[in-house]
């Protein structure tokens, strides 16, 4: 561990990867290793998570290769300094921010999306010109040791490693001392993280979760099977509902119950299948552990009795079938704790108002989905409630919005990626102020006497025709005391 | 202030926030004209509050504290609409049909813990940023400056509402009981030990931090300059400023063998202009804080690899806590003196063969939250910004980077996280929160299953930007 840090210290400071065209290297390299590795990519990810290629383009190669592609393209604009303007009293001089990398970083990946979680954190590292310890999670071995033994092919493996490991690894990371660390994963390790960080005053990013919740309005016609369809996507789609911006519970209004259920079990029959012995195009639980943890949220009786579709599981194959619940009790742990499964509770309400009040006694989540068409609902939700993100009428695709900053607040996490922000998460923003030594201005220094104070009185106003006045002794200065 | 009183402190301040008052325009504005009153009738309070803590002369309070948190809160005022409004975020095809903005969003309940050397300042500036983000806040000043801490207690309970900015007086039980609680975003002004202990207090409720620490700023001074306005502003930065006790304050120096002799007489020269013959007889110098200060910093000039290389000062009277200006003059590299932040009125002078050593020597130590270099040199002046890292720099200057609004403030590594000041208060303060706007058009089948070839050669279209592969796809 001390060899491994102090390796990629001695990088830092030889300077290399302050240099563009290293950092541009760095980033083909990455693209290079999605591409060439596709196929073992989707093995491992079948592997770790019975995902589908298809689905595993769309969420991790496709959002690598976009991330790596937007960071080429935008490298070096955003390494320019940012002038700022500075006001005619510090005449002349000028200002400007200059991004500097951080140093040596370390990334936690998580295990629901291995490849993309572990990369895309891992491109905004690199373009900002830092040295990288990428631990990726050991729930998805396979993705693990295709990263481990892949990746040092691509990139500087001076300057980016990669370590495979347990929490023993994880704690031992810890001890040493980083220039930032960026975590996705749940709330309770993010405590760990941030603690241990503590003792370093080393800066964390912590990508959380939380229960995100949809609120369905109530509108006819085909819009509605739409807003259905993605609802559907949003909850199943991503890793079988266990993705941190996931759909974890639908509230709609009482009236438009039944008509949503109907449509999300035909969605699932088409999407899915009707047999948890033979599901397609959806992932497994990822271990023995979450299966466990998942099922017993249908333990209770409550629980049970609210099953309205699915329900059934293949303990063999870590298969859980999608299902529905309609109204389970609220006080049950599947409606108190994030569900990281495919389990949906539908919530109604008698107007679809309420639905502001129910989710703001929840601690803050990464996203909420708000299908409507209602102008004054969408506002009231923006300006009510807070989460990471707000998504009116799709679910899940905001993550792919590089203009948009990902990351949450309060229980769902601080920080921010995505695009610049990846840039700026592990840049430092160095303030440089410019002087020269022409144009002195004796009331700056002691010793002190009225007219310098008067002098100072004006200049904070930025009144400078007073200014001028005063230095040719016509102005009587103002008391005002 | 028992635990019991903490925990009802933030729960009246989130029932406040709950109730929505605070995110309103016309709130935030009444809260910041309340502290343009405070400043403008209460000014002979606070300044005598300032001599009587720190013996500041009035002269560099008024610029420091009262001018400073004036023109934060003037900024504000004017600004506010335009940082309150929504950032338009632009979309590309990968989401088409869409819209984005981003959202600024109060935080909630915030903490601010501020220090004794500008206790105003630093306790204001930081509430001006918080109330314009729309957040209640509490405010707990330093007990290291009494009549501060109690001057804005009672003049924010005064002006300000109080069922949403409060200010909690005391020392460390004070400060453990308050760090217990669950905050939205804590903002700590001070050292790195206390900085640890609330950043390990935060970790516990996952709350952010913004860290604004200190460190050794070295200013780095290259011959071939205007040797009087480099040592007039060297002087204002250390001295000037509470008596080097200021985070960004020069800490050492360092210049070439040949240079030191003519730089060390011009700031004998211009500091006698400044203070007179006798420094300890000026009532243009802050004193040191407290004994305790005092005596870690005779300790320092004391210390046998130092008490030699005094070059000039070196006089202290501990009735009326005062150290002249202190110059020592090549002490080794392990003295205490080099190894702490000085935080006081002595200045090591390094010297090196070459001006291009003193960045080897800058980079081997912590980041500072500060770096002067007084150049014309075009080549030295790139290399130094490109290879030291600190909070902020500035060339030909010391200080002056805190003051400009438009740069943000803020350390790295061990001189802190997180900036402010300026919209960056603003935006410290606030949650920015993503909103993309869809609507039912055009609803992309690729992205259901059943999942074919087809959807995925659809999928790898849009995510590479290939608007001819998208339709290539679409057609089949």
């Amino acid at each position: 561990m001390d060899r491994l840090e102090e390796g990629l210290r001695k990088t830092f400071r030889c300077g290399k990867t302050k240099e563009v065209g290293w950092r541009k290297a760095q980033l083909r390299g990455v693209l290079k290793f999605v591409e060439e590795n596709e196929s073992k990519i989707f093995e491992a990810l079948k592997q770790d998570l019975g995902k589908h290629p298809v689905e595993a383009y769309r969420d991790e190669i496709g959002v690598v290769k976009k991330s790596a592609e937007n960071c080429l393209n935008n490298i070096e604009k955003w390494m320019n300094p940012k002038k700022g303007k500075l006001p005619l009293l510090l005449f002349p001089s000028k200002g400007e921010v200059l991004p500097e990398p951080l140093g040596t970083v370390l990334i936690f990946g998580s295990w629901n999306f291995p490849i993309s979680l572990a990369l895309d954190p891992l491109i905004g590292a690199l373009s900002a010109g830092n040295t990288v310890v990428v631990k990726p999670s050991e729930l998805a071995p396979a993705c693990s040791s295709l990263l481990y033994s892949t990746i040092p092919l691509y990139l500087d493996a001076e300057a980016i490693k990669i370590v495979e490991g347990g929490s023993d690894v994880a704690e031992q990371l810890l001890e040493r001392r980083w220039d930032k660390i960026f975590f996705t994963g749940s709330p309770r390790v993010g405590r760990i993280i941030m603690s241990a960080a503590a003792k370093h005053l080393t800066p964390v990013t912590l990508e959380l979760g939380g229960k995100c919740p949809v609120i369905l309005d109530s509108f006819s016609g085909s819009d509605f099977k739409v807003a259905v369809n993605r609802i559907a996507g949003g909850k199943w789609g991503p890793c079988a509902g266990q993705a941190c911006i996931g759909i974890d519970y639908v509230l709609v209004q009482q009236k438009s119950a039944s008509i949503l259920v109907e449509l999300l079990k035909n969605c699932i029959k088409r999407y899915y299948g009707d047999n948890v012995k033979n599901l397609q195009s959806i992932c497994r639980i990822v271990n023995k552990q979450h299966f466990e943890r998942v099922c017993n949220l249908l333990e209770d009786p409550g629980v049970a009795a609210s099953i309205v579709y699915g329900g059934s599981f293949d303990r063999e194959n870590l298969m859980i079938e999608p299902t529905i619940l309609l109204d389970p009790p609220l006080d049950a742990q599947i409606m108190t704790e994030e569900i990281f499964g495919p389990l949906l509770p539908i919530i109604t309400l008698d107007k679809i108002e309420e639905s502001i009040d129910f989710i703001n006694e929840k601690p803050k989540p990464l996203a909420i989905y708000a299908f409507t068409k209602n102008d004054k609902l969408k506002k009231q939700i923006l300006q009510e409630t807070s989460s990471g993100s707000v998504t009116f009428n799709d679910a899940i695709i905001q993550f792919i919005c590089d203009a948009l900053p990902f990351g949450g607040v309060g229980q769902s996490g601080f920080g921010r990626y995505h695009g610049k922000f990846s840039f700026d998460t592990f840049s430092h923003e160095k303030a440089v102020l410019h002087r020269s030594f022409f144009l002195e201005l004796e009331p700056r220094y002691p010793p002190w006497n009225d007219f310098k104070l008067e002098f100072i009185r004006l200049a904070y106003s930025f009144n400078y025709i007073g200014l001028l006045l005063h230095l040719l002794g016509l102005r009587t200065p103002n008391r005002s005391r | 202030m028992a635990i019991i009183d903490a925990e009802s402190v933030v729960k009246e301040l989130r029932s406040t926030y709950t109730s929505g008052k605070t995110k309103s325009y016309e709130w935030r504005i009444s809260q910041l004209k309340a502290i343009m009153k405070i400043l403008t009738y209460h000014e002979k309070d606070i300044l005598e509050a300032l001599r009587s803590d720190l013996n500041k002369p009035e002269h560099e309070a008024f610029v420091h504290e009262i001018a400073g948190v004036s023109s934060s809160c003037k900024l504000a005022l004017k600004e506010l609409h335009r940082w309150m409004k929504p950032e338009k975020a632009k979309t590309t095809i990968v989401t088409f049909p869409s819209s984005a903005e981003i959202v600024s969003e109060p935080l909630g309940v915030v903490l601010v813990i501020s220090p004794w050397n500008y206790p105003i300042y630093l306790g204001l500036d930081p509430i001006i940023g918080a109330i314009a983000a729309g957040n209640t806040v509490v405010l707990k000043p330093s007990e290291m400056a009494p009549a501060t801490s109690s001057v804005l207690s009672k003049l924010i309970s005064e002006y300000m509402d109080t069922s949403a900015v409060k200010v909690v007086e005391g020392a460390v039980p004070e400060t453990t009981s308050l760090l217990e609680q669950r905050w939205d975003k804590i903002l700590y002004t001070g050292n790195g030990k206390v900085g640890r202990i609330v950043l390990a207090a935060a970790a516990k409720h996952l709350t952010p931090v913004l860290l604004e620490l200190g460190g050794k700023s070295p200013v780095v001074v290259d011959s071939n300059i205007n040797i009087n306005v480099a040592a007039r502003r060297i002087i204002s930065g250390k001295w000037g400023c509470n008596s080097g006790q200021t985070c960004v304050s020069p800490d050492y120096l360092i210049t070439t063998k040949e240079f030191a002799p003519k730089l060390l007489s011009a700031l004998t020269s211009e500091i006698e202009k400044f203070y007179g013959k006798d420094p300890m007889q000026s009532n243009d110098l802050s004193s040191i804080i407290n004994a305790h200060h005092f005596d870690r910093l005779t300790k320092l000039l004391d210390d046998d690899k130092v008490s030699g290389k005094v070059v000039f000062g070196g006089r202290r009277d501990k009735t009326k806590l005062k150290i002249a200006p202190t110059i020592v003059l090549d002490v080794p590299g392990d003295s205490s003196v080099m190894n702490e932040e000085i935080f006081g009125p002595i200045l090591p002078i390094l010297t090196v063969n070459k001006i291009e050593d003193s960045i080897g020597i800058i980079t081997a130590k912590e980041k500072p939250l500060a770096a002067y270099l007084f150049t014309n040199d075009k080549k030295l002046k790139e290399e130094f910004i490109r290879s030291v890292s600190a909070g902020g720099m500035a060339i030909n200057e010391t200080n002056l980077q805190l003051v400009e609004l438009n740069l943000p403030f803020g350390g790295v590594g061990e001189s802190g996280m997180g900036a402010y000041h300026g919209k960056f208060s603003f935006d410290a303060f606030s949650h920015k929160k993503g909103v993309l706007i869809r609507n039912f058009l055009g609803d992309v089948t690729a992205r259901y299953p059943p999942y074919s070839s087809r959807k995925l050669q659809f999928l790898k279209a849009v995510l590479s930007y290939d608007i001819l592969g998208i339709f290539r796809a679409l057609l089949g």
